[in-house]
């Protein structure tokens, strides 16, 4: 796409566009093909590595997976039954806390905090930071703090809230920059009809911030469906049975797949693969749920 | 208004639905192999944690277990054998495997919480360390070479093959090993170097023993060291290294480690039930005496190296101390 607009006759060889030279200097062209050797890296990193789970756990990817229980005994009928349905577990339970939690703490940091206050501006770097703390730092917090302290155990309960814990400051920021993209003019109006704060809020902004919001939730839960290293803290691993409640013990695919990496039999190992292939076809399936939240509420002014 | 409204109900239905349908799927799950005739009407759970090393035999004794005792959960933890001991003595597990005896500390705070145990030993390992195919040079090493090797000042300066031995090849020396938070990197420190935890720290140290399979495999000059049964999975495509220990090369097999000739590298592995938890929890009895009872199956489906007559005698008479330990409670 160039800028300026198509010209009405054929531009002839002596008479170019005015905005636009013969021919891009040299510098210009490096630059263009430095961008797309930077896009082509990620690409290519993420094609080579699905390509190769898919290769390696092909001749497991079949009803045995999804039907039988992890085993030690036999990698031939062992499956991920149990770290299936712990993942959905665990990742319905990291929902239901993080994402109000998430989402109400940035609509009081956008729409009712007072940024010249010294908690609220401390309240913000926290978030901040706590945003980039490593995954392990959580395990250990849910460890000494959930399993222990609340005395919870290494339960579905615990898993959930330490890994909402660490998702929780993706979800705030992602909405509060949602919430943020709403334009004044819409709040004023609002106001101006005599609607309260409240229903300002619930009526014009959070509609309008969704598909902000449902974009960050997701990229908050995809963190969540692929850590292992907290759950391996918090003493999750080989279970071979599925989870009945939130306090029962569990497993999770992660945690599966990492058990799987370390055995001995090579089998074990397309079983790790085809584990990964469920896992990201689990991602996909939620990112897909988002982008059609995305496409059904977005709006433009 | 209301067109405002619907906004929100369009985003909460799916998500609902996709909550609703998680949780189905659980509850069909959970409905599996519940109806076993076999059953032994035993229910309850069972916490097992502790070293990464014993985990496969204790989810295989889980799962044959669990044939005939298909509503006892049993968890299974690698936390590593430190770890597990931890959580033990804070009575947070029923039973703790390890792949080195309790320690006087750990065996301490145990009593400090009331907690006591009967340690039984349940399957033998041999360290192996393994070199590439192509190398010819090193398919016996004294122990004195190892620890030319693997000890602390060897830090930088051992870096080639030929500064072991002056007969072996200009090669280099490309090192992995346990990481140091496992107690095989404790075992083999102690009986190579003389002291638990000394040992050069410029190898590559992993969890994951496949990573050290997969180096050896790559690299001529490569040595490497983990538990027997990544060995002979591997058998094709490594070459243990036979250690002499000043009676000659011994390979390290389930025979030289029965017969006691695999020195210094061959160790004993343990659990740890809790006489407390078995008193009161039916279940955490049952697994214990099912797992001592069975033992030689487990450590074979396992691929562990089963007791030889002697320690399985020791077994029977350690189990029968549990059991009327866990009687007198």
């Amino acid at each position: 796409m160039t800028i300026t607009a198509p010209p009405t006759s054929p531009p002839s060889p002596v008479d170019p566009p005015l905005l636009k030279a013969t021919g891009e200097p040299l510098r210009e062209r490096a630059f263009k093909w430095m961008l797309w050797f930077c896009m082509a890296v990620g690409l290519i990193t993420l094609v080579v590595l699905i390509t190769y789970v898919l290769i390696k756990g092909w001749g497991r990817l079949d009803s045995r997976l999804i039907q039988n229980m992890p085993s030690s005994v036999l990698p031939e009928t062992a499956g991920a039954q149990s770290a299936i349905t712990g993942t959905l577990w665990l990742m319905t339970f990291t929902a239901i806390w993080s994402l109000p939690t998430g989402i109400l703490a940035a609509i009081y940091l956008e729409e009712y905090a007072d940024p010249n206050r010294w908690y609220n501006r401390a309240i913000e770097i926290n978030v901040l930071n706590l945003a980039a703390v490593p995954s392990i730092v959580f395990g250990i917090l849910g460890l000494a703090f959930i399993s222990r302290g609340l005395g919870f155990g290494p339960t579905v309960l615990t898993g959930s809230i330490t890994l909402a814990l660490l998702v929780l400051p993706i979800v705030v920021i992602a909405s509060r920059e949602a919430i943020r993209a709403v334009p004044q003019s819409i709040r004023a109006g609002s106001l101006a009809l005599g609607a309260t704060h409240w229903q300002t809020i619930y009526r014009q902004v959070l509609p309008a911030a969704i598909p902000g919001i449902a974009t960050g939730a997701i990229l908050a839960l995809s963190r969540a469906i692929g850590e292992a290293a907290p759950l391996l803290m918090l003493g999750v691993s080989f279970v071979r049975f599925n989870p009945d409640g939130l306090m029962s013990t569990f497993t999770a695919l992660p945690v599966q797949i990492y058990n799987w990496t370390t055995e001995a039999r090579p089998e074990y190992t397309d079983l790790a693969a085809a584990a990964s292939v469920v896992l990201l076809v689990l991602l996909l399936a939620m990112n897909s749920v988002a982008i059609y939240i995305r496409n059904k509420t977005q709006r433009r002014w | 208004m209301h067109v405002k409204r619907t906004h929100l109900r369009r985003v909460i239905a799916p998500a609902a639905t996709v909550a609703a349908l998680a949780l189905t799927l659980a509850a069909c799950g959970g409905d599996d192999g519940t109806t076993d005739d076999t059953a032994s009407g035993l229910s309850g759970s069972v916490l097992i944690d502790g070293s990464s090393t014993v985990g496969p035999m204790a989810e295989v004794a889980n799962e044959l277990f669990g044939e005939s005792n298909p509503d006892v959960k049993v968890t299974v933890g690698e936390s590593g054998t430190g770890g597990g001991f931890e959580k033990f003595c804070a009575g947070e597990t029923d039973i703790s495997t390890a792949s080195r005896p309790i320690e006087e500390d750990e065996a301490a705070i145990c009593e400090e919480n009331g907690i006591t145990f009967q340690e039984l030993v349940i399957a033998n390992d041999a360290l192996t360390l393994v070199i590439n195919p192509d190398n010819d040079w090193a398919t016996c090493l004294t122990v004195e070479q190892l620890k030319t090797i693997w000890e602390p000042k060897a830090e930088g300066t051992i870096t080639n093959w030929n500064q072991v031995d002056p007969s072996f090849p200009n090669e280099e020396l490309t090192l992995f090993g346990a990481g140091t938070d496992s107690g095989t990197f404790d075992y083999f420190t102690d009986a190579i170097n003389g002291e638990e935890g000394a040992s050069r720290t410029d190898y590559s140290p992993t969890e994951n023993d496949n990573n050290t399979v997969t180096g050896v495999k790559g690299s001529v000059g490569g040595l490497g060291y983990f538990g027997y049964s990544y060995y002979e999975q591997n058998s094709d495509s490594l070459t243990a290294v036979q250690v002499d220990n000043g009676d000659g090369c011994v390979a390290p097999s389930p025979e030289t480690v029965a017969d006691g000739t695999y020195q210094p590298l061959s160790r004993e592995l343990y659990m740890y039930p809790s006489i407390e938890s078995a008193a009161d929890n039916a279940a955490a009895k049952a697994f214990t005496e099912f797992f001592a009872e069975n033992d030689a199956e487990i450590a074979e489906a396992a691929l562990f190296i089963a007791l030889n007559d002697e320690q399985s005698s020791l077994l029977d008479s350690e189990l029968a101390d549990f059991q009327s330990a866990v009687d007198a409670v």
